[in-house]
């Protein structure tokens, strides 16, 4: 089972995803975004960073990139597609998951462990995990505040896309929880099929107590769970 | 042909640059300003002898990459 870890001009997070990846025994190799044959790999990580140097809008000339049409591709075919923070933004503007990411709403880049909670076990990210369990996982963006449409919004929660929300250590979803202004504290999503997922925190920082939490284990080998068997 | 593409977020979408800019021009001692918004200017130099189709081209721009329907419209100048 073999991981595509995708490489844009301005990434920055792809090393460590394929370290996380690694460490929880799954293959994983680097893609430079200009590759156009994903058929040997079961699964796609997005990783985190500056695609195009956040150029236009974060996101925007990444979903243009020649490998995107193999990640649709995967998406429809059910494989597992992951996106970490920019790959969130970078999914987000492909059309692969609704909504977009905006500006944090106090405008500070923020950079420090935060708690997010399971809340549903349906998508690639959270399946190993359980309802309600809180995670400390560390947060590293400028655009993070989740938004989309009402109706489109309405949509995610009412058919259980919403997969992760910010909380506080008790795993308490309120205003004060929310670090950046995501509509319904969203820190992850996923499509209706529950194989493309995105996470704005990073997982792959939180895979060992000596670099301050292994709660983000959980979802990444959720991931790798998924390489082997699709989602019932 | 010379064009000139206004993106505007949503009025439905904060805004907080454009809060910040606000506040900061009170603070100035501007107590009138009620609302300040920043939007984006694109401009493009387009080939094409007819208005209406370097248009109808730089719409199609618009809807593929230089606005988000999500939280932003456009505007499109085109002078000839």
């Amino acid at each position: 089972m073999k991981t595509a870890v995708l490489v844009f001009p301005g990434t920055n997070c792809e090393h460590d995803v394929v370290y996380a990846l690694e460490s929880l025994g799954a293959d994983a190799e680097l893609v430079w975004h200009r590759d156009t044959d994903l058929t040997s790999f079961d699964g796609v990580v997005l990783p985190g960073g500056f695609a195009h140097g956040d150029y236009l809008r974060t996101g925007a000339i990444a979903r243009f990139s020649p490998v995107m049409s193999e990640v649709e591709r995967m998406a429809a075919s059910g494989r597992p597609v992951l996106g970490i923070c920019n790959g969130f933004q970078i999914l987000c503007e492909a059309g692969l998951l609704p909504g977009v990411l905006l500006q944090n709403r106090d405008l500070k880049f923020i950079c420090r462990p935060v708690h997010v909670r399971v809340e549903q076990t349906n998508s690639i990210l959270t399946r190993a995990a359980t309802i309600g369990q809180v995670l400390e996982i560390p947060l590293n963006s400028y655009e993070g505040n989740f938004t989309a449409t009402t109706e489109e919004f309405e949509a995610l929660e009412a058919a259980g896309q919403v997969s992760l929300r910010y909380c506080n250590a008790d795993g308490l979803v309120d205003g004060q929880s929310n670090p950046n202004g995501s509509m319904g504290n969203v820190a992850g999503i996923c499509n209706a099929q529950g194989n493309v997922a995105a996470i704005m925190p990073h997982p792959e920082r939180a895979i060992e107590d000596a670099i301050g939490s292994s709660d983000g284990r959980i979802l990444l080998e959720s991931f790798v769970a998924s390489l082997e068997a699709a989602l019932v | 042909m010379e064009v000139t593409v206004t993106v505007r977020r949503r009025a439905n979408i904060a805004d907080p640059a454009g809060t910040a800019v606000s506040k900061a021009l009170r603070d100035l001692g501007y107590a009138d300003v009620d609302e300040v918004r920043i939007d984006r200017t694109i401009n493009l130099k387009v080939g094409g002898a007819d208005a209406a189709d370097v248009e109808a081209r730089v719409r199609e721009m618009c809807e593929r990459l230089l606005a988000n329907p999500v939280m932003e419209d456009y505007d499109i100048e085109v002078r000839p």
